[in-house]
């Protein structure tokens, strides 16, 4: 069983009921392969990627469609074989709603595979920056749900204490990495010893919750079949939101990372064991991300489950492998119970950040209650995991003083709703801290684009000024010549003539110019 | 006693040497608080609020010649910052300069276009890109959004469209107004 060592314990947060039981009483699904695959080009943070295939061209399964723009981005690769139809808008899981450049493949049914990537068994015998760059070209992301890419984490430098391995999972609804740590526990161990080579570091900790005991105990029985003794299995206390990396690196290490900063730089790195797989598949087998699991569930589903599927398979029929919808089927959501958000119909396509689809009934989903006004109560700086005060944050976002709220920390926000729970008053706090944040990210922009445009202002003033300077001393210099022929009449229609004879050669070349346009 | 005024005498020509020399060395060439202003301004430089661009208008504000209200592409974020700024009351917008509107950019029918370069001349930030009896585009990214080449095209072909909002752009709604305690 699951060794306890020391643990800590993050300030605030929640118990939250799982919700989790219906959807791990079956085994993974695998979902056919839809006749249609939607590849949004942005499945990460970071630029969006570029397309490298045309409308017309035919695709193996994993053959890479996309590569990306900067060094923070990813590939995308086709998750089947078969011929690109249509590069173009289309709508996508997002908070928004909007549409976002997407590759179209209509599959062909063979599945046919790509030879592109060699497998590398051999890997401990291969440099970290080659592991990086076949981590990079296989397009592995986080996949708890940020969706960062994997290969810049992995640049994070030698010296690391320890990798943790996040299966604890985020929210409510969320078990997708409960179940693959049950089904494919020596997939997570060889992607965690694929990262810890690359890495260079000599311990892993495998977090699982405390509620989740066949997770932990089929990872410590795989751990032992593999005899990995650098890996440890920790079962940590079931605390919503601990599947949070700083909120995980605190519990096991009692060591926060600073506001502003990144795990490396306390010595940690955090991956989720979704990841890991996906990391060990890229370098052992040459396998690119071209598939994901997902929780699909709530009481709208047939039968709630997880669901292996491609992506840009549409939500639908990732439902339809869960069994369809039940009569009961009234809101869609992406995400979990606490940071999901509806999607606009099932037509988007699953991403790789998509874990967890819900479908809800009336009941689970009740409407907010109305607002009341803040009484300073306090209960949300209690709740709040990331240490902020939830109340002066609101307090300034509501009367518009946005500038205040870098000195109360918004960005630390890790906007996972413990304060709206906590609040007594039913404030909807995380979404005035989302808004404010996304409206100083535009005001941000908009300063970045003012100073081009001043810029690009002052260079063309500055360009008039010497333009007009130019043609003064032009004139001064006619004039000059001119004075200087005073008193003798033929020097003075000598000079006339000239320029009279320029000006009419320039005005006889621009009409011919003119005529063999209208010719 | 001519020791103690000798020595005055020399600090005093000591440091009005020293502060002479500090003058002319540490000149500061441009004025602090016009640059500061123009960093609030948005860069538009379309000349609604009677200056010839946003930097005429910033060193108007720092001379006490002009309001911090009129200023219509920044609308009120700019004039909280400048009040902020300048230690002033935010006031309203002036409706003489104009109103706030979501921000565009200058589209040109290209079909219509007769390549007569007025455009071009009006544009204070150079994104229209062309030359005469050629067909000029707008530089989308470049554009300010400021109208300014709207009225000088003799064929009416420059639109100006309000700009696309796309995932990265996109902003979380503004929650609908949550009640204080003194309105419950």
């Amino acid at each position: 069983m699951a060794e306890t060592p020391r643990l800590w314990k993050f300030h605030g947060g929640l118990k939250l009921d799982s919700r989790t039981s219906r959807a791990t009483t079956e085994p993974i699904a695998v979902a056919p392969v839809p006749s249609r695959l939607v590849l949004p080009l942005s499945q990460h943070i970071g630029q969006p990627a570029e397309p490298v295939v045309a409308v017309g061209d035919r695709v193996l399964r994993g053959q890479p469609v996309a590569r990306p723009r900067g060094y923070v981005g990813a590939k995308v690769h086709a998750s089947s074989s078969g011929q690109v139809v249509e590069i173009g808008l289309h709508p996508v899981p997002h908070p928004s709603g909007l549409s976002a450049p997407c590759i179209v493949i209509e599959t062909d049914g063979a599945d046919q595979r790509w030879d592109g990537y060699e497998p590398m068994p051999n890997y401990a015998s291969m440099s970290a920056p080659d592991l990086r760059a076949r981590v990079r070209a296989a397009g592995v992301v986080g996949l708890g749900g940020a969706a960062f890419p994997t290969a810049v984490k992995l640049g994070a430098g030698a010296g690391l204490k320890l990798l943790i391995l996040n299966g604890a999972e985020c929210e409510p609804y969320i078990c997708c990495d409960d179940m693959l740590m049950r089904q494919r526990p020596e997939e997570i161990i060889a992607g965690a010893q694929v990262l810890m080579h690359t890495l260079e570091i000599e311990q892993c900790a495998v977090a699982v919750e405390a509620d989740m005991p066949e997770a932990a105990a089929a990872m410590e029985e795989a751990r032992k079949r593999l005899g990995e003794d650098r890996i440890q299995v920790v079962s940590v206390p079931a605390l919503y939101p601990e599947g949070g990396e700083r909120q995980l690196i605190k519990v096991l290490t009692g060591e926060e990372v600073p506001a502003g900063g990144v795990p490396p730089d306390i010595g940690y790195l955090c991956h989720n064991v979704g990841t890991a797989a996906a990391v060990g598949r890229a370098v052992l087998a040459g396998e690119p991300l071209i598939s994901r699991v997902v929780t699909v569930t709530g009481a709208g589903v047939a039968s709630p489950r997880n669901v292996e599927v491609r992506l840009g398979t549409a939500v639908a029929d990732l439902i339809a492998a869960a069994g369809g919808y039940t009569e009961q089927a009234r809101h869609l959501l992406m995400g979990g119970a606490m940071m999901g958000f509806p999607l606009p119909d099932d037509s988007v396509p699953v991403t790789k950040a998509m874990n967890c689809v819900v479908v809800a009934s009336a009941e689970e989903i009740r409407p907010r209650k109305p607002a009341l006004p803040c009484i300073r109560c306090g209960e949300c700086a209690g709740a709040c995991p990331a240490r902020l005060l939830p109340q002066q944050l609101y307090w300034h976002a509501r009367a518009g003083e946005l500038d205040r709220l870098d000195e109360y920390h918004l960005f630390d926000c890790i906007e996972c709703g413990c304060c709206d729970v906590a609040c007594p008053s039913q404030l909807p706090l995380t979404q005035y801290f989302r808004y404010a944040k996304t409206e100083l990210w535009a005001r941000e922009r908009d300063r970045e684009r003012s100073d081009v445009a001043r810029q690009r202002f002052e260079a063309r003033n500055a360009r008039l000024e010497a333009d007009k300077a130019a043609r003064r001393k032009k004139l001064d210099e006619k004039t000059r010549a001119l004075k200087k022929t005073e008193g003798d009449r033929e020097a003075r229609q000598q000079l006339i003539d000239d320029v009279l004879k320029k000006a009419r050669a320039r005005k006889s070349g621009e009409d011919a110019d003119t005529g063999g346009d209208s010719a | 006693m001519i020791a103690a005024v000798s020595v005055v005498a020399g600090l005093a020509a000591f440091f009005g040497l020293a502060l002479g020399f500090a003058a002319v060395r540490f000149r500061q060439e441009e004025d602090p608080v016009v640059e500061r202003i123009d960093q609030l301004l948005p860069q538009t430089q379309c000349g609604q609020c009677g200056y010839p661009g946003c930097r005429p208008y910033a060193e108007a504000i720092a001379a006490g010649d002009a309001d911090i209200n009129r200023c219509p592409p920044g609308g009120e974020a700019t004039i909280h910052s400048l009040a902020d700024l300048l230690d002033r009351e935010p006031k309203p917008l002036d409706p003489e300069r104009g109103e706030e509107k979501p921000r565009t950019v200058a589209v040109i029918r290209e079909d219509l276009c007769i390549g007569c370069t007025l455009c071009i001349q009006a544009c204070p930030v150079d994104a229209i890109l062309g030359a005469g009896k050629q067909m000029h585009t707008v530089i989308e990214s470049e554009c300010t959004g400021c109208e300014l080449c709207v009225e000088p095209c003799p064929v009416d072909c420059i639109d100006m469209v309000p700009e696309a909002v796309t995932i990265r752009t996109w902003k979380w709604p503004r929650p609908a107004a949550t009640p204080r305690a003194s309105e419950a």
